[in-house]
């Protein structure tokens, strides 16, 4: 039985502590946000973030992330009640197929909560690692960078 | 003293500096008895308008096999406009603008200028240029080369950009001490017994590629212990792993797959380029087939071992890296490695089979834990090999444990407090 802390609420699993978390995550706990892409942490599509840190979660076994704070795309708003992240890439239409979004959007956050004044450079530099198969990249270093903005209180 | 050390040697530091330390003190002794020969400074001149395009072209190539690039370019910057950190034992030494811009860059050197830099370490004005700068390697050019290394480096775009401040704290006179003993200028010899691909790895090997001063160990002072040539070398926190007969490399590497690993980045059955070594491989992909099968050649045969040695170094590694990939046992390496690494070369997305990986047999994590962390990322725009980064993903304990468990699968003794090599490197990062 391994003990994730997820979006602020503690889950008891039930898995092989080397299974890697994208699976409890989709399999196990129904959340998801974060997405297969390519398995070997080649497209980011699965980043999650662990003490505010952006990781792979398809690379990385849950037996590294008891004790750790793990949260999801699900962790930074709803769909009613959007967060800034999220209310960002809607504003801009950042998304086309949306599939590498998630991904997308959690390596921005643990961009700007570790650097809130992140410049176009720093974005683009932290989401280096991360593919869009539809090219829609443009919108969302604009995206990011809104965010920083509406984390900030701008509207 | 003050005076003495400003007047001879036109030096702006203070001995104070020097003074800093005992062996800062040894060196201020030394100067003073053997003195410090200041030399003439070379007229300023207007380098030629043109040069003759077979010329400049064969210059870009050397400047390739040399990696100029490497420290006379920034991340980001124009090329060969400098302001590359070094670190050194001894200090932040910063890449120069070698551009033809006049003002900032070397734009009034002539060949004369640039000739003598290259093979005496000295500027034009006569300073001597510290050693980072490997000039105890670029001293066995033929005349030829170094010329059409100046009308490449001439014919860049002058880029005004004025040089950053070296944080060594120890006068340029310290180097004419250092040189004295240590610096043996001289063309290269070629060995009349040996193939002529042979001699022409080995002049590449020993001058411009200047490959010792990653991977022969220097002594305090810095310099290279030839006794101990290609025996591994440190450079900016890397391991630089040995060439000859102690290469760690589980199977011993041959002239094939050495040209492969140098001209791509990646050799299947021994390593992936990273870390210093990336810049090397992107200057070696852009020059001829011939020069890096030259340099293959060579380096190979610094590892005096025989067939028959090699033959059982290769078949014991190969059954070790057979048995350790069947065997599931750690949580980490399981979930985190296991998918690439153990999926076998020829599978889409097939890593190194990690027992026959050469960072987990050299005598130092650190390589390790620096690819573990940072991944191994193509330059920016470029094709290359690739490995997804884990910082963040493990916690020092655990990334401690993942090494401790490849080192196991190495067949190696245990490194010793691989826990505190952990922390230094994570030190370093941030």
């Amino acid at each position: 039985m391994t003990k994730l802390d997820i979006n602020g609420r503690v889950h008891d699993v039930e898995a092989d502590p080397a299974t890697p978390l994208l699976y409890v995550l989709r399999d196990n706990l129904g959340l998801n946000g974060a997405k297969f892409g390519c398995g070997l942490g080649q497209c980011g599509a699965c980043v999650v973030m662990a003490d505010g840190e952006a990781v792979y979660s398809c690379l990385t076994p849950i037996s590294v992330l008891e004790k750790r704070k793990i949260r999801t795309l699900e962790g930074l708003g709803t769909a009613e009640k959007p967060g800034p992240m999220q209310r960002a890439f809607i504003e801009t239409q950042a998304a086309q197929c949306g599939y590498c979004i998630p991904g997308m959007m959690m390596r921005a956050q643990a961009l700007l909560e570790k650097n809130p004044g992140a410049s176009e450079e720093d974005i683009r530099r932290a989401l280096q690692p991360h593919l869009c198969r539809c090219g829609t990249h443009m919108r969302i270093v604009h995206a990011v960078a809104r965010a920083g903005e509406l984390m900030k209180g701008k509207s | 003293m003050n005076r003495v050390f400003g007047d001879v040697c036109r030096c702006t530091h203070k001995a104070s500096y020097l003074l800093a330390s005992n062996f800062g003190a040894a060196i201020a002794a030394a100067l003073i008895l053997c003195g410090c020969a200041s030399h003439e400074s070379v007229a300023q001149a207007e380098p030629p308008k043109s040069f003759p395009r077979e010329q400049v072209a064969k210059g870009q190539e050397l400047a390739h096999l040399g990696n100029c690039l490497g420290c006379h370019t920034a991340g980001g910057g124009k090329p060969y406009a400098g302001g590359t950190p070094l670190k050194t034992p001894f200090g932040t030494i910063y890449g120069t603008n070698i551009t033809p811009d006049p003002d900032t860059g070397i734009g009034g050197w002539s060949l004369e200028a640039f000739s003598r830099a290259m093979r005496e370490g000295l500027d034009r004005e006569g300073r001597h240029l510290f050693p980072a700068f490997p000039y105890d390697h670029f001293t066995k050019l033929t005349d030829e080369d170094v010329a059409a290394l100046y009308a490449f480096i001439m014919t860049r775009e002058p880029v005004r950009q004025e040089n950053k401040r070296n944080s060594v704290p120890l006068p340029r006179a310290s180097v004419g001490f250092w040189k004295s003993r240590y610096f043996k200028p001289g063309r290269f010899e070629p060995d009349a017994k040996r193939s002529a691909e042979w001699n022409r790895g080995a002049y590449l090997v020993e001058g411009l590629a200047h490959c010792g001063a990653c991977h022969t160990p220097r002594n305090k002072l810095g310099a290279e212990e030839r006794d101990k040539a290609f025996a591994g070398g440190e450079v900016e926190g890397w391991h630089a792993p040995a060439l000859n007969a102690a290469s760690p490399s589980p199977i011993p590497w041959t002239a094939e797959s050495m040209q492969a690993y140098l001209r791509h980045g990646i050799a299947d059955q021994h390593a992936m380029s990273a870390g210093p070594m990336v810049d090397v491989v992107h200057g070696l992909s852009q020059v001829s087939e011939d020069a890096v099968r030259a340099i293959a050649a060579y380096t190979v045969s610094l590892d005096a071992r025989n067939a028959e040695e090699r033959q059982r170094a290769r078949d014991a590694a190969l059954e070790r890296a057979r048995s350790a990939v069947a065997v599931k046992g750690n949580a980490i390496y399981d979930g985190a490695c296991a998918d690439c690494h153990n999926r076998g070369r020829q599978q889409e997305g097939g890593a190194l089979e990690l027992p026959l990986g050469t960072a987990l047999t050299i005598p130092t994590p650190r390589n390790l834990a620096y690819i573990i962390r940072d991944g191994i990322v193509p330059r920016e725009g470029e094709r290359g090999g690739w490995m997804p980064a884990y910082a963040g993903a493990l916690t020092d304990q655990q990334l401690t444990e993942l090494l401790e468990y490849l080192r196991a699968l190495s067949g190696r003794p245990a490194w010793r407090d691989v826990g505190a090599e952990v922390r230094k490197t994570s030190k370093e990062q941030r």
